[in-house]
């Protein structure tokens, strides 16, 4: 994962150097998206050409669901103490 | 493109050069270099976080917190997923483009499928559910549970639910969520 890290630290630098020039940076934005989709793409047919995926879907999306439901009621549990700690004052004055 | 990729990769039907390659290692370099300049040019990102007050960083604090607590918790139950693994697939906060694809480049397609499919649901849920959420959970319940997503796709349910006035607060808690995505779901599965 090193290299990608360093990517996109060069990136992010010259992103800011070149803030200023709007068409490098709609192209780059573009670019972004494409790539995204390419690599959705490729993870489709990775997923559709492996049988123990395609066969167990079923339990995948459970799996999924699951942890989605725990962590959606984490943040939830730690932003009602949040809120209530430390924002109501503030919008009760 | 996920399906029709799913589809395709089904039935075969595609040329061989694509199937025996991968180019996904490429790609996914590519992108995060496309990435880094996103964020850096986005002068957004750069001044919400310069005029941050403190307490606003509570909330994608409670984000990273609450979702990796709550993960670790589900992993418990369930034995096909350690407890990385679950973290790592919640640390997607909603981003599910591009959390998917890292975990599938790291940990394999299955549960860079999962971490596609959580992340889509999360994304769901919070569209579904934000009115619920805000009643039960106070004005962050939106917020929170958009994870990435409350500066974009889950912004309009958001503010129209909690007030125009915690907009603000989405966006940043968003931004930094989207920021952080590409850094700490490798750091969970490479450290933890």
């Amino acid at each position: 994962m090193l290299p990608v890290l360093l990517l996109m630290t060069l990136g992010f630098v010259l992103g800011y150097v070149l803030r200023n020039k709007n068409k490098f940076i709609q192209f780059s934005n573009k670019a972004t998206t494409l790539i995204i989709y390419a690599l959705l793409f490729l993870l489709g047919i990775g997923v559709g050409l492996n049988k123990t995926i395609v066969s167990n879907m079923t339990t995948i999306g459970l799996q999924a669901i699951l942890i989605t439901f725990g962590a959606v009621l984490g943040s939830l549990i730690f932003a009602y103490i949040t809120y209530k700690l430390f924002f109501i004052q503030k919008n009760e004055k | 493109m996920f399906i029709v990729g799913v589809v395709l990769g089904i039935y075969k039907f595609l040329p061989d050069f694509l199937i025996e390659n991968d180019f996904s290692k490429y790609s996914l370099y590519a992108l995060m270099f496309f990435v880094g300049i996103g964020i850096g040019a986005d002068s957004n990102a750069l001044s919400v976080i310069r005029k941050t007050k403190i307490k606003i960083i509570l909330v994608p604090l409670c984000v990273i917190l609450g979702s990796l607590f709550g993960a670790a918790v589900i992993s418990y139950f369930i034995s096909e997923i350690s407890l990385t693994e679950a973290m790592a697939v919640a640390a997607g906060f909603g981003y599910y483009s591009l959390s998917s694809i890292f975990i599938t480049e790291i940990s394999g397609e299955t549960l860079g499928v999962i971490a596609l499919l959580s992340n889509i649901s999360r994304e769901i849920i919070t569209l579904l559910a934000t009115p619920f959420f805000v009643k039960y959970f106070g004005k962050l319940g939106g917020i929170v549970s958009g994870g990435a997503t409350s500066m974009d796709t889950c912004l309009p349910i958001i503010s129209e639910s909690t007030g125009k006035e915690w907009a603000i607060i989405a966006v940043f808690s968003g931004v930094v969520l989207t920021i952080i995505v590409p850094f700490l779901v490798p750091f969970i599965l490479t450290f933890i």
